[in-house]
């Protein structure tokens, strides 16, 4: 399973279904924690440069079985790991992630891959300090996203698992069993429910509260110019944008 | 005939139903002559009037250029790299092997996930991971390990294709030059596959010798597997 968190940094990650306003949330979070002068990095889901290069190529030609969609996002996660998430929590900064091996848990599994075998795959990571999910009823989500957005992706819509031959039906149906998924994670990893039909400010104070209970005593890496950390890795692409992955 | 036989839980979410094909892997360390034997037992099997189809690592249409990209210069590290195989070998997997398998060709493969565990176990990484991880992978039929001692392979390569920086281990910082690392590197690869030798029963071929006589002791369990008279501790399962 995940393990520990062994080092001096923190782990505050977000997760829940397409359209259930996590990223709102945490946008908001870090630009909170870095106005107290934390030392804070945000790291986005599918966000590496070299693995995109991989993806796109597969989505394109729409080659990705679940298998290899599940093994070529850990390996998104896993370059993120590697090169940026593990030695900042080393060196005692908060690492705000939007999406975790959560995330993969819900949806490798949902398309049909072996749930111990996904979990497995993401042993190396670490069981957060704060795993916060945004729970929204299936129809507002749908609502939310198939409202705002002009056209659903054929791997977004889960069309890959032939629900159905309409896109935004396969979506409802896909984001149903990825929700079902997350809602069995509550207890197996303790995830700390958010209702996200409440008004954006007050999440946002449930949020905070929480997160100060996490950060009590907590020193971490002195940030007293308040800066941002700039991405490392030049390649591994700009702070993400609004909107599900 | 038989059905899928799976190291762990496979592909879950598809049936490939019965598999009349054989699955036979070759195994060995760099510049053993893998593919001059792959291509020789080819020929052979073809003559006999065998379908073979062959296929290598990192040869996916999926994760080439990505790979590529990794070795020339983008920062990896060891857990991303064997991520970036392990897709790599799933995709061929899936969409050539079995496939190969279901239409009852021959497989041969240059190469399975066994090298992968034995690079990724000298980097560090744990070796319950990597085992877990190719739970997706099927049991071969035959496992042929192309056993050669350092000096025989620094021979071949120097008067061949010449020490490069992957084969020599260089990521990882030995020594100071290439044969120096090449030496190091390569008594530990060979001394982690001779380990999944015996976990998982790999036919061990001398091949300190030339490719002739090799391909001569290839072509018996070949032989003993076509005609269903392999013995026990010759078969992965």
């Amino acid at each position: 399973m995940l393990r520990p968190n062994d080092t001096k940094g923190k782990l505050i990650v977000v997760e829940g279904i397409d359209g259930s306003g996590k990223s709102t949330q945490i946008d908001l979070l870090y630009k909170w924690l870095l106005s107290k002068g934390y030392s804070v990095y945000f790291s986005e889901w599918n966000s590496s440069a070299l693995v995109k290069s991989t993806t796109k190529v597969a989505k394109k030609s729409q080659t990705f079985t679940p298998a290899t969609f599940s093994i070529l996002h850990c390996t998104d996660f896993a370059d993120r790991w590697e090169n940026s998430i593990y030695p900042l929590l080393k060196a005692g900064v908060i690492v705000l992630a939007d999406r975790y091996a959560f995330t993969a848990f819900a949806r490798d599994i949902a398309r049909g891959n072996d749930p111990r075998w996904v979990r497995d795959m993401y042993s190396f990571a670490f069981m957060p300090d704060a795993a916060l999910y945004f729970r929204v009823p299936l129809d507002i989500a749908v609502e939310r996203i198939t409202g705002s957005r002009a056209q659903l992706k054929y791997y977004e819509a889960g069309m890959d698992l032939g629900l159905s031959e309409s896109y935004e039906e396969s979506f409802k149906l896909f984001q149903g069993k990825i929700l079902n998924e997350y809602d069995k994670m509550i207890d197996e990893f303790g995830l700390t429910m958010i209702d996200g039909t409440l008004p954006v400010k007050v999440q946002q104070k449930k949020v905070r509260s929480l997160i100060r209970r996490v950060l009590e005593g907590f020193e971490g890496l002195p940030n007293p110019e308040k800066k941002p950390i700039a991405v490392d890795n030049p390649q591994a692409g700009k702070k993400g944008k609004k909107g599900g992955k | 005939m038989a059905n899928a036989d799976f190291y762990g839980a496979g592909f879950p979410y598809r049936d490939f139903g019965k598999l009349p094909g054989k699955l036979i892997v070759l195994e060995g360390t760099d510049g053993v002559g893998r593919s001059t034997q792959v291509s020789m037992l080819r020929h052979w099997l073809e003559e006999e009037g065998y379908a073979v189809a062959d296929t290598g690592l990192t040869r996916s249409e999926l994760t080439g250029p990505g790979l590529d990209a990794a070795k020339s210069g983008h920062t990896l590290g060891p857990i991303t790299m064997s991520l970036f195989y392990a897709a790599d070998f799933a995709d061929r997997l899936e969409n050539k092997i079995i496939p190969a398998l279901q239409a009852g060709f021959i497989v041969l493969s240059d190469r399975y996930f066994y090298s992968m565990i034995a690079r990724d176990s000298i980097r560090g990484i744990d070796k319950n991971w990597s085992r877990a991880l190719y739970g997706i992978a099927l049991r071969p039929h035959l496992i042929l390990y192309l056993q050669a001692s350092v000096p025989s392979l620094v021979q071949r390569l120097i008067h061949g294709r010449g020490l490069n920086y992957w084969e020599s281990g260089m990521d990882l910082h030995l020594a100071d030059n290439f044969y120096d690392s090449f030496v190091t590197y390569q008594t530990q690869i060979i001394k982690a596959l001779e380990e999944l030798a015996r976990e998982y029963n790999f036919v061990t071929i001398d091949s300190d010798r030339d490719p002739q006589e090799i391909f001569e002791d290839l072509k018996r369990p070949i032989r003993l597997l076509l005609h269903n008279r392999l013995t026990k501790s010759e078969r992965p399962f």
